[in-house]
């Protein structure tokens, strides 16, 4: 439970941030509110060198709104995201999925961009952040660039951040017929299969539907094929049936002690179908 | 290589030199001697050392002491006040909230966050709002009791 | 007699506990202590070729590092085991050593191999690292029933076929012929899992050695201090018994993971000699997963007889029980005479039979773990009834009621002679089942439940009724079978010239608030307040010897020593008394804390009689002053708890979750001192044995490693987890004891695992699944749903 030696730093800024994380050279890491790194670090299984606290950095820790689209820091806690009225009103599922990361001490301390960093394949938040077309902006040095979260969660704890790139921000584009159900895993809460579903609705008709899957496979993916098959559709039972049926297809399926690879794709069509349920009650 | 923390704990400031890699449950224990927070586990999920850090509950063990620079911390010892038991700690006694009271200080300061946030909670939000808690002893039936007469007595 | 038999007084020892101002070990420091860290085998099964220390050695701050050759030069070997089962064919028991610091061989993950002592426990854990060990992995043997055949990896080269012992009871040709023409036979076969007690404190020790005095002085979070003396003392590092002091300060519970000696303590202790410095060790929870005694992991067959009409005519059982790596201290009677002895249940079978073979495996030693032997037993018996009944088309209760001993109270009928050496004390069963069916109002559950399913929900009623054997246990008896200590307890009580009383006891609260339930017997008896009275627990230098707290033994055991000591107060109380009011003790009756001379108002009140005992001086003659007795209690029988549970559960029929929708638990642990403490071991008992059913067991893999060994994968059950319990109570009275209790410290677990998985069971009954293994998780109802019963899971 004793984390290696390390050197800390401070910054009161993001460039110096940047300088610090150079200064320190190899095996440097930022910390945020460190619900992803400390604990790593007290198992030993991290062990950087210096950490650079960026949770005093300005700029990161509001939850602001452009139009159509919110922009929520890095440094935004999940019991804040959860509790917007602003997050609430333009992207409920996002919410939602704040509200059911860990636990409520673990919602008190950990930040959207510390999450997003260490993109834990049990983590809830890219399961939503695929579904809601978000946006991660990433910083360093140089400059700032930002990618489509389906383009961002990449593999079991890979991402495409660089070495040298903070996660300052997440953009979500609203979305009204929005939510995140999750099927929890009993011992650690984390999520076994965690669905994000966004709804274009029109009429009686489902125009189109993202649906965004964390926890199932070794990163958080669109399941285009349960997209297609929502998309045009009435949402009835057999579109949902199909959408269900086909919410693993093109993935290969974690196997766990609390899961086994063939339940964990029929949770997936289970979640899908609650999801579903959960984001047409909100149009 | 040491830090450098200022923290008040329980209305008490305290300056000191901390190597980074001491937890803040471990500076609250050891340095400051104030044993009634507990650690449980190594994985941040048991909650037996829950205190409030700038008014909201966290884990203890899963932050650094350096990170708690510049903050105000509650712990167990700093929620009677003048003699006077919060109405948790009194609930928790009327209604057997506890056994053998390993998890009662980390189970009080989640509690009185939960309360905080919702002043009359549903028994499912009590037990919802106690994810990040366990209890080996309770069965948890007396805990949700123990918030819900402290609920009561506002 | 008083006021307090049966009253819920609020907790005295909550006044510390609900401020934080409780001691726990870890609590406590010594001025110059080091920190100890041990350095445990990541491998399963391993010869161990070389420990190389020197780094760790030569590492700043680190003041020394032991291994296995250290402590074997110094003659030591480890923890031993307290109780002997020989072979049924006469053969001794296999006693394989348990070295505090391996030397040759590892045999399970956690095994330590070496003891880094440091200035501090940063220190201590970087140099553990730096030690550097030689391992050559060999196979290991994870599962009971295979350790036992031919060709299976040896544990330990003096333990033929892993088999500590084969043990039976019972009569096998009765039941062998009572199968052979049975009407009808349930079985079942299935493992009851091994668990992982997990209290929230981690263990831990902190050990000094006073050079001037040649005296040691040991904090352990220990659920018995004075027999923790005597084994450490006696058995393992040779210190004569007065020169060791044993400390259990506060307690963060034990559920009987913290009744055995364990090697880290004999470890540190010694080493604190060695280093004439105290030292201080605390177990992490990853550690704790590896160490703390583990409960359960029985493999088993379970079969019952009936006759045509439903008449139970035999029951029988074959397990295969795990003792993991090493003999625990306890680990050789859970599966014997705490399992095999209650396998009537309450039911007036008349041929039973218990095969129990005990084996080594390469997993962490297991020992008594809440309900010791009881809840195995009790599985299987409640779960073949509720089977039988589906089975043979009976009402569950109907074949229990069937089945039942009639009542009898153990005074004016006999107490009830089993067919497995066990004599029930009193057992009124039929009208606690009777009270749980009115409580849980039976026929709105049933009508609740078939509308339930016809509606495509799957809801289920799950039974158990249980009996179990606790408040252990007659000294003789135990003796007889094996037990290398006494089961007796002690209780001094001493009142002080101001009337006021202070007890000294020998059991060890650490969660079951005997600093209240005690207090209350004591002033209750006296007539005298709460106020009046404090106890005091876990020093050995000041506390009788007593044999701590489990097997729900605390209040039949302790607390009729501490009767016999009021007994023993009030005896010469009345004598004194007498001299004061000029009469004879046998005028004398008490009643409101004072002597009154029968049939008049001339009386002397407690108080006034105890200063006079401590200023004698109008006193009588030949009588010493003082009024200050200890007493110890042997109990002449166990106590026999019993109840019924009824769960109520709904699974979803999509992902498999099992949610307990509603819980009773009627109970009967005889007269009921304080019901709020009753209630609340009820809800904790209860919640640990759903734990097993729907949520936990140690996993492990083919290697041997424990694939979830944190709380991450262990699932703990939460508040989320339960819903509120419905607790009632029947109470008939012990026979045999002064205070006429029982013990209920253990019951809630015993009687529930069984009830929940009978509620799945039934809610899964239009499939076709007959058993499914424990825990029943999702992932595993799923299965079995969509299986259509082809199968244990």
């Amino acid at each position: 439970m004793i984390a290696y030696n390390f050197d800390y730093k401070v910054a009161s800024s993001m460039d110096e941030a940047f300088s610090l994380l150079a200064e320190a050279g190899d095996n440097a890491s930022f910390i945020a509110g460190g619900h992803s790194i400390v604990p790593a670090m007290k198992l030993r299984l991290a062990e950087p060198s210096t950490l650079i606290d960026i949770s005093k950095v300005p700029g990161m820790s509001d939850i602001t709104q452009d139009g159509d689209t919110i922009s929520i820091g890095g440094l935004v806690t999940h019991v804040k995201v959860a509790s917007s009225d602003v997050v609430k009103n333009s992207c409920p599922g996002l919410a939602e999925c704040a509200g059911v990361i860990g636990d409520p001490q673990v919602r008190n301390k950990g930040t959207i961009g510390g999450n997003v960093a260490h993109a834990d394949p049990g983590s809830d938040y890219p399961g939503a952040l695929v579904a809601f077309d978000a946006t991660i902006c990433l910083a360093n040095a140089s400059g700032s660039r930002e990618l489509a979260a389906d383009d961002y969660f990449t593999g079991l704890f890979e991402t495409a951040k660089e070495e040298g790139e903070m996660v300052t921000a997440v953009k979500v584009p609203a979305s009204s017929a929005s939510a995140y159900v999750k099927f929890p895993n009993p011992a650690s809460r984390y999520a076994v299969v965690g669905v994000g579903v966004s709804l274009n609705i029109n009429g009686g008709t489902c125009e189109s539907a993202s649906v965004g899957i964390t926890g199932a496979a070794d990163h958080a993916y669109r399941a285009s094929e349960s997209e297609s098959a929502l998309g045009g559709s009435d949402l009835g039972d057999d579109a949902l049936s199909a959408a269900a049926s086909a919410a693993s297809d093109g993935q290969e399926m974690l196997n766990d002690l609390a899961a086994s690879a063939e339940y964990r794709k029929h949770l997936c069509g289970v979640m899908l179908k609650r999801a579903v349920a959960v984001a047409k009650g909100r149009t | 290589m040491r830090y450098n923390i200022k923290v008040n704990v329980n209305g008490k400031p305290h300056d000191d030199s901390v190597n980074p890699r001491v937890l803040l449950v471990d500076y609250i224990r050891e340095k400051l001697g104030l044993t009634g927070t507990h650690v449980g586990c190594d994985t941040s999920s048991c909650g037996a050392c829950t205190v409030h850090v700038d008014g909201k509950a966290v884990k203890s063990c899963t932050m650094f002491s350096v990170q708690a620079d510049g903050t105000d911390i509650t712990t167990i010892e700093g929620m009677c006040q003048n003699g006077k038991l919060h109405p948790l700690q009194e609930g928790f006694k009327e209604e057997h909230g506890l056994q053998c009271g390993f998890c009662t200080p980390g189970m009080i300061m989640a509690c009185a966050d939960l309360l905080e946030n919702n002043s009359n909670p549903s028994e499912n939000e009590i037990r919802h709002g106690l994810e990040g808690n366990f209890c080996r002893c309770t069965g948890y039936h007396n805990i949700v009791k123990a918030v819900q007469y402290a609920a009561k007595k506002g | 007699m008083g006021n307090l038999i049966g009253k819920s007084v609020k907790r005295v020892e909550d006044n510390r506990f609900i401020k934080g101002e409780g001691k726990y070990t870890d609590d406590f420091n010594m001025v110059n202590q080091t920190f100890a860290v041990y350095v445990r085998s990541p491998h399963a099964h391993a010869n161990i070729n070389s420990v190389d220390v020197s780094a760790a050695e030569a590492m700043n701050g680190v003041v020394k590092v032991f291994t296995g050759k250290d402590i074997a030069d110094a003659g030591i070997v480890g923890s031993i085991c307290g109780w002997q089962v020989d072979f049924k064919n006469g053969d001794t028991m296999k006693e394989p050593g348990h070295p505090i610091l391996a030397a040759d061989k590892v045999r399970h993950v956690g095994d330590p191999v070496a003891m880094v002592i440091a200035e501090d426990k940063y220190t201590a854990k970087d140099a553990a690292e730096a030690v550097l060990v030689d391992y050559e992995v060999l196979d290991a043997i994870v599962d009971p029933k295979a350790a036992a055949q031919d060709g299976a990896p040896q544990v330990h080269d003096d333990v033929p076929n892993n088999t500590i012992f084969e043990w039976e009871l019972g009569d096998k040709a009765a039941t062998d012929a009572a199968f052979e023409n049975a009407h009808h036979v349930t079985e079942l076969s299935y493992h009851n899992q091994k668990l992982v007690p997990n209290a929230i404190e981690p263990r831990a020790a902190l050990a000094h050695y006073d050079a001037n005095e040649e005296k040691y002085t040991l904090y352990t979070t220990s659920q018995n201090p004075h027999l923790a003396r005597l084994i450490i003392g006696a058995f393992v590092l040779s210190i004569p018994e007065h020169k060791l002091r044993v400390i259990s300060p506060d307690v963060g519970g034990g559920f009987g993971s913290k009744i055995f000696v364990y090697n880290d303590e004999c470890g540190v202790l010694w080493a604190s000699k060695q280093i004439g410095r105290p030292v201080k060790w605390t177990a992490d929870r990853s550690e704790a997963f590896i160490t703390d005694c583990h409960g359960r992991d029985h493999v088993t067959d379970a079969k019952m007889a009936f006759d045509a009409d439903g008449n139970i005519t035999g029951m029988r059982t074959k397990t295969f029980a795990a003792m993991g790596a090493y003999l625990s201290n306890f680990s050789t009677c859970v599966p014997t005479y705490l399992h095999g002895t209650l396998m009537q249940g309450l039911y007036t079978t008349p041929a039973v039979h218990v095969d129990v073979t005990a084996v080594v495996t390469n997993t962490v030693p297991v020992d008594a773990y809440r309900g010791a032997g009881r809840p195995e037993a009790t599985y299987g018996i409640e779960r073949l009834m509720d089977t039988a009944a589906r089975e043979m088309g009976m009402d569950p209760t109907e074949l229990r009621r069937k089945n039942f001993i009639p009542a009898f109270d153990g005074v004016n009928e006999p107490g009830y002679q089993t067919q497995v050496a066990l004599q029930y004390d009193s057992g009124n069963y039929e009208a606690n089942m009777d009270k749980a069916l009115k409580v849980a109002d039976y026929e709105s559950l049933k009508a609740e439940r078939d509308k339930a399913k016809a509606e495509g929900r799957l809801v289920g009623i799950g039974f158990s009724t249980y009996i179990e054997a606790c408040g252990i246990a007659p000294s003789a008896v135990v003796g007889s079978l094996g037990a290398r200590v006494g089961l007796y307890d002690a209780a001094s009580i001493r009142v002080h010239p101001t009337g006021k009383v202070t007890a000294h006891v020998g059991a060890h609260s650490h969660g079951q608030g005997h600093e209240t339930t005690f207090a209350q017997v004591i002033a209750d008896a006296f007539g005298i307040g709460m106020d009046d009275v404090n106890i005091v627990h876990g020093d050995t230098e000041n506390v009788p010897f007593g044999m701590g707290t489990y097997g729900s033994r605390s209040l039949a055991v302790c607390g009729s020593a501490i009767m016999r000591s009021v007994d023993k107060v009030k005896e010469k109380g009345a004598r004194i008394a007498a001299h004061k009011l000029e009469c004879s003790p046998d005028d004398l009756e008490f009643a409101n804390g004072s002597w009154t001379v029968k049939g008049t108002d001339k009386s002397v009140g407690f108080g006034d009689v105890a200063l006079t005992a401590y200023v004698p001086h109008d006193y009588p003659a030949d009588e010493e002053p003082g009024l200050d007795f200890a007493s110890f209690y042997d109990p002449a029988n166990f106590v026999y708890p019993f109840g019924t549970h009824i769960c109520v559960v709904e699974v979803d029929k999509e992902t498999g979750e099992v949610k307990v929708v509603k819980y009773v638990a009627v109970d009967d642990p005889g007269i009921v001192i304080n019901p709020m403490i009753v209630d609340g071991q009820v809800h904790g008992g209860v919640a640990q044995g759903i734990g097993q059913a729907l949520f936990e067991g140690a996993a492990y893999d083919s290697d041997g490693q424990l694939l979830n060994g944190s709380m991450l994968d262990y699932t703990m059950p939460r508040a989320d987890n339960f819903p509120m319990f419905e607790t009632d109570r029947t109470e008939t009275p012990c026979p045999h004891n002064p205070l006429g209790v029982k013990g209920i410290g253990e019951a809630g677990t015993i009687g529930s695992t069984p009830a929940v998985v009978n509620a799945v069971m039934d809610a899964l009954s239009d499939y076709g699944v007959k058993d499914l293994q424990m825990p029943l998780t999702p992932n595993r109802v799923w299965d079995a749903i969509n299986s259509n019963g082809n199968g244990n899971a």
